[in-house]
């Protein structure tokens, strides 16, 4: 597997990037004028890493070595193995564009507070994905958290940017020591750190358990899943675009990463019961990340909200993966595991573009609030077409590549009634019906941003003056979208390149080549389910043309331009529109009442009275309630009431410390 | 072999125009009924095909502040429902691209054309068009997980996902009487009627009236695009027609390995259903009123119970066979 000219290519390769990546960070603290030098050489090392991740994923070969740092028996490993390098593809996908973005701002944007961490945050990154023991993996995961949380803060001044910043460290604390944990119940009491070490020696049942569990939240709280989702909305949308870009579409994944790493890898064999945490817990982001994200208003939170119902998505296909590994069916588990690795390359892509087209939009307009919008189609219109390819293909509509991963993702839920255990086989419809819930909110929620955003008529002087944005940010999105429908279209040949990785983790692969034609993506076999989206496009495509011929021959070609008919009572002032809040109304009566406890309350003057009529909303989060503010409140009082202990006198401090004395002597009395 | 590929790809054709022709009279056979059950005179049965002709030869007006997207989403959302309904087997199960999409795909292809409808229903900017959208959108998340649970259990029963494999699957069984398919089809008929904009979801007649849906996405077209976005709904609703027929009723349709004799009955088989399907629709029609918009999901509520039911008989049944 591993020839010694590749090693040596490929350690040269790393290291060369790493060292740029630290040379830009360096650089860009020493002074101004290298911060425009920050995203060129970003995307070159982003290239190089890139290559070297695709090289071994395709052949499906690793790399592997040691450095004489982190811990003292075992040193730093280092490992890319197919699994790390199709990560690490996703993530250098996501560094690339990001950068191409950055290297298109003005140069009045860079500032000291941002640029010097992007290389770092990119570093840390792609460190996590080739460590190889629990320290490094540990260490490198605090960095990308750490440097992430910096870029959150980077507008230190704005209020909402520190809180967001606060909420984010408590959460990364968080998933870093249930990581702490779930590493400790690997290594298990010999203490064996090196990935190697912990997959020769795999827990038992009870420890796996807890693992699991700990690994749930630690990766879970990274990635959104709920209730560990709050700080996502805050803080993604809180960085600048393109950072913001790489946190969703790309530092999530590092996070399912981490969730493979442990459950499909260290953890040996699967028990049936693990896919339970994960399939159930995904399915309820999936649906509540959608909800909160059709209700909200700002244009990148509502793009954050919808990160964590893809993250909820992945991990609902990784515990069916689990599921069907358990129980031994390779070919229902490689269509589960195929749809989650898919999934994950399909988000990082169209989460960057909108992200990215969400910066291209608050850079022209200064907005981000929706109801400020409106109209982008005509004063944006590359950032238009560019922005609507990514909104299609998050609402999982075909030919694009979002559709690709949902609909194997469905074809796993259909093979679900075929698992032995009840609670999985009853599961399985409750899944599928929550799963096309939330794609259809999905859709609701981008038909929603697009329709407020960019159709309809501007709501603000900013949105009718608004401009396109230069042609390297172009570029960076036109890549993106381009990558969404080449994804949406090569679904066959994409799947096909990743089953050397699937059936190295669940040892069975999708059939490739077995559909009706070269490029079709088929579950399990031909005669059961295909879908071939080059064939069904070649279908549309002839379809929309001959229509358009034939109707333009037949029909009356006059076309005239008049005042919007509006059932003849058009209002010329664009405040009539339907807005963002109006769209999402009845979704807020049917969902929202049950899941926020929606309350409207109208309070109209009486007759004769002049004054306004007063509508207004009540939405209860009830994950933050219980969750987040429930707790804070706990420990605030415990400490108020521990505050007491700082005043007690010096025979009081004495006697304390003779009790703790004592008790410890007694339990060590007992223990031995 | 070349002339049988060059046969079975002309069958495929002919599917693809029969259902264009013969989409028109369905809902000219719906509203014949409905008005004759309300002893009125109605409309000749030929009236759709007046009506496209009609809207084809009137000069299209745009409104001023109407983009791209909205003209070309005519064009989009026609060529996505022609397409997909050109992909329901309708008298024949083995045609060519039969393979192409499964119910799984066919639902999202017109999740697509929806997608696009509501979007133009927001571009030019009207209140109306947005209160369109946003209840078409609303609608679709009700309808969406009950039509997730009436694949699964028909993929439970069939073992397959594609159309054609679940109606051979059901024309080869014999006529046993299944209650978990009769409240699949019980749903499905649910869902079809959201998805049409059908009483009791949507009145296809109205406009004015604060409660319609389909009708004030599309309140700015005029002209060719409304005659597209007429004639792309009307062929949804002999798609869900055909659907149905395909999966719950398809005697008579011609297996994969039928010639063109055996296509020709299928063809007279899935015509006389479908059309008999369009007249029980008028009789559903008059015989029950519109419901308020937030009573809908209770009635599409239904629908999911149904569904779930079925997938729990399903289960039972599968249970018992074992």
């Amino acid at each position: 597997m591993e020839r010694p000219g590749q090693r040596v290519l490929g350690v040269y390769g790393l290291g060369s990037a790493l060292g740029v990546l630290a040379v830009a960070a360096i650089l860009a603290t020493l002074t101004q004028a290298a911060l425009a030098l920050v995203y060129p050489l970003c995307a070159t090392a982003a290239i190089v890493l890139g290559a070297l991740d695709l090289q071994v994923l395709l052949s499906d070969g690793s790399l592997s070595g040691s450095l004489p740092l982190g811990l003292p028996t075992i040193g730093l490993r280092l490992r890319l193995d197919p699994l790390s390098a199709f990560f690490g593809v996703v993530i250098n996908g996501g560094v690339l564009t990001a950068s191409l973005y950055g290297v298109g701002l003005d140069r009045i944007e860079l500032t000291r507070r941002v640029e010097p961490l992007f290389p770092i945050f990119a570093a840390a990154m792609n460190l996590v994905l080739v460590a190889d023991d629990a320290y490094g993996f540990l260490f490198f995961w605090e960095l990308m958290s750490l440097s992430s949380w910096a870029l959150v803060v980077a507008r230190h001044t704005d209020p909402e940017a520190r809180h967001a910043g606060h909420v984010y460290l408590m959460m990364a604390a968080l998933g870093t020591v249930s990581l702490l944990f779930a590493f400790g119940g690997l290594a298990g009491p010999a203490g064996g750190y090196s990935f190697d070490a912990i997959r020769a020696h795999p827990p038992g049942p009870a420890v796996a358990a807890l693992v699991l569990a700990a690994a749930l939240i630690g990766c879970g709280s990274k990635g959104g899943l709920v209730p560990l989702h709050a700080w996502l909305p805050l803080a993604h949308p809180a960085a600048p675009s393109h950072v913001s870009a790489l946190m969703s579409g790309v530092m999530t994944k590092v996070a399912i990463y981490g969730f493979m790493r442990i459950a499909f890898d260290l953890l040996g064999p699967p028990s049936w019961w693990w896919a339970l945490p994960p399939v159930v817990l995904g399915a309820l982001t999936a649906v509540l990340g959608l909800l909160y994200a059709v209700l909200d208003r700002d244009l990148k939170r509502v793009l954050a909200y919808s990160t964590i119902e893809n993250v909820g998505v992945i991990f609902v296909a990784l515990g069916l993966a689990l599921a069907f590994k358990a129980n031994a069916f390779s070919a229902a588990a490689a269509v589960a595991l195929t749809a989650a690795l898919l999934h994950v390359l399909n988000h990082s892509w169209f989460k960057s573009l909108l992200f990215l087209g969400a910066g291209a939009v608050l850079h022209a307009t200064g907005r981000r609030d929706l109801d400020g919008l409106g109209g982008l189609i005509r004063t944006m219109p590359r950032t238009a077409v560019l922005f609507l390819v990514g909104a299609l293909a998050i609402s999982a509509l075909p030919p694009l590549n979002g559709f690709v991963s949902e609909w194997l993702l469905f074809q796993a839920v259909l093979a679900g009634p075929t698992l032995p255990q009840a609670s999985l086989h009853f599961a399985a419809p409750a899944i599928g019906a929550m799963l096309a819930l939330a794609a259809a909110l999905a859709a609701a929620c981008f038909v929603r941003v697009y329709g407020t955003a960019f159709l309809g008529r501007p709501r603000s002087v900013e949105a009718a003056q608004a401009h396109d944005v230069g042609a390297a940010q172009q570029v960076a999105m036109g890549v993106l979208a381009m990558l969404c429908i080449l994804g949406g279209l090569l679904g066959g040949p994409l799947a096909a390149a990743l089953s050397p990785l699937v059936t190295r983790i669940v040892g069975g692969a999708l059939a490739a080549g077995g559909g009706p034609t070269p490029l079709s993506l088929v579950a399990f076999d031909a005669g059961r389910s295909v879908y071939d989206a080059p064939v069904i496009a070649l279908f549309v495509a002839i379809a929309s043309v001959t229509t358009l011929v034939i109707v333009h021959r037949l029909s009356e070609r006059r076309t005239r331009r008049g005042p919007a008919w509006d059932c003849g009572f058009p209002d010329p002032s664009p405040a009539t529109q339907y807005t963002a809040s109006s769209f999402a109304q009845p979704l807020r009566r049917v969902y929202g009442t049950v899941a926020f406890s929606a309350r409207e309350t109208v309070t109209m003057p009486p007759p004769g009275d002049r004054a306004a009529a007063r509508f207004s909303v009540v939405l209860v989060d009830h994950a933050w309630r219980v969750f987040y503010a429930a707790p804070a409140r706990a420990v605030l009082d415990l400490s108020l009431r521990l505050n007491a202990l700082q005043f007690l006198t010096i025979r009081r401090y004495l006697v304390l410390m003779f009790g703790a004395l004592v008790i410890l002597l007694a339990i060590a009395a007992v223990a031995t | 072999m070349t002339l049988d590929a060059a046969i079975q790809f002309l069958a495929q054709g002919a599917q693809m125009f029969l259902v264009l022709l013969i989409a028109p009279l369905a809902v000219g056979v719906t509203r014949r009924v409905k008005a004759r059950l309300m002893r009125r005179q109605g409309a000749p049965l030929m009236q759709g095909y007046r009506d496209l002709a009609k809207l084809l030869r009137k000069e299209s007006v745009l409104a001023e502040s109407a983009s791209w997207l909205f003209r070309t989403a005519p064009y989009l959302i026609f060529a996505l429902t022609w397409v997909a309904a050109a992909l329901v087997p309708s008298f024949a199960s083995g045609l060519m691209f039969n393979w192409a999409a499964d119910v799984v795909a066919l639902v999202a292809l017109l999740g697509a054309a929806r997608a696009l409808l509501a979007l133009a229903g927001m571009d030019v900017g009207t209140s109306f068009g947005g209160i369109g959208s946003s209840r078409e959108m609303m609608i679709a998340t009700l309808a969406e997980p009950a039509m997730m649970l009436i694949v699964l259990t028909l993929a439970i029963a069939a073992g397959t996902t594609r159309l054609a494999g679940v109606a051979d699957f059901f024309i080869a069984e014999p006529l046993a009487v299944r209650v978990s398919l009769a409240l699949s089809l019980v749903a499905l008929v649910i869902v079809a009627l959201a998805e049409n904009a059908r009483i009791p979801v949507d009145n296809p007649v109205t406009h004015l009236e604060l409660t319609m849906v389909h009708e004030a996405m599309v309140l700015e077209y005029s002209g060719r695009h409304l005659a597209l976005i007429e004639a792309a709904s009307m062929l949804k609703l002999t798609l869900y027609l055909s659907l149905l027929i395909c999966l719950f009723a398809p005697f008579g349709m011609a297996p994969a390995a039928a010639g063109i004799g055996g296509w020709l009955i299928g063809t007279a088989a899935w015509s006389s259903k479908l059309l008999l399907g369009a007249a029980l629709l008028g009789v559903w029609e008059v015989s029950i009123a519109k419901m308020r918009v937030f009573r809908l999901p209770d009635f599409l509520g239904v629908a999911f119970v149904f569904a779930s039911i079925a997938i729990l008989l399903a289960y039972l049944s599968r249970g018992a066979a074992e």
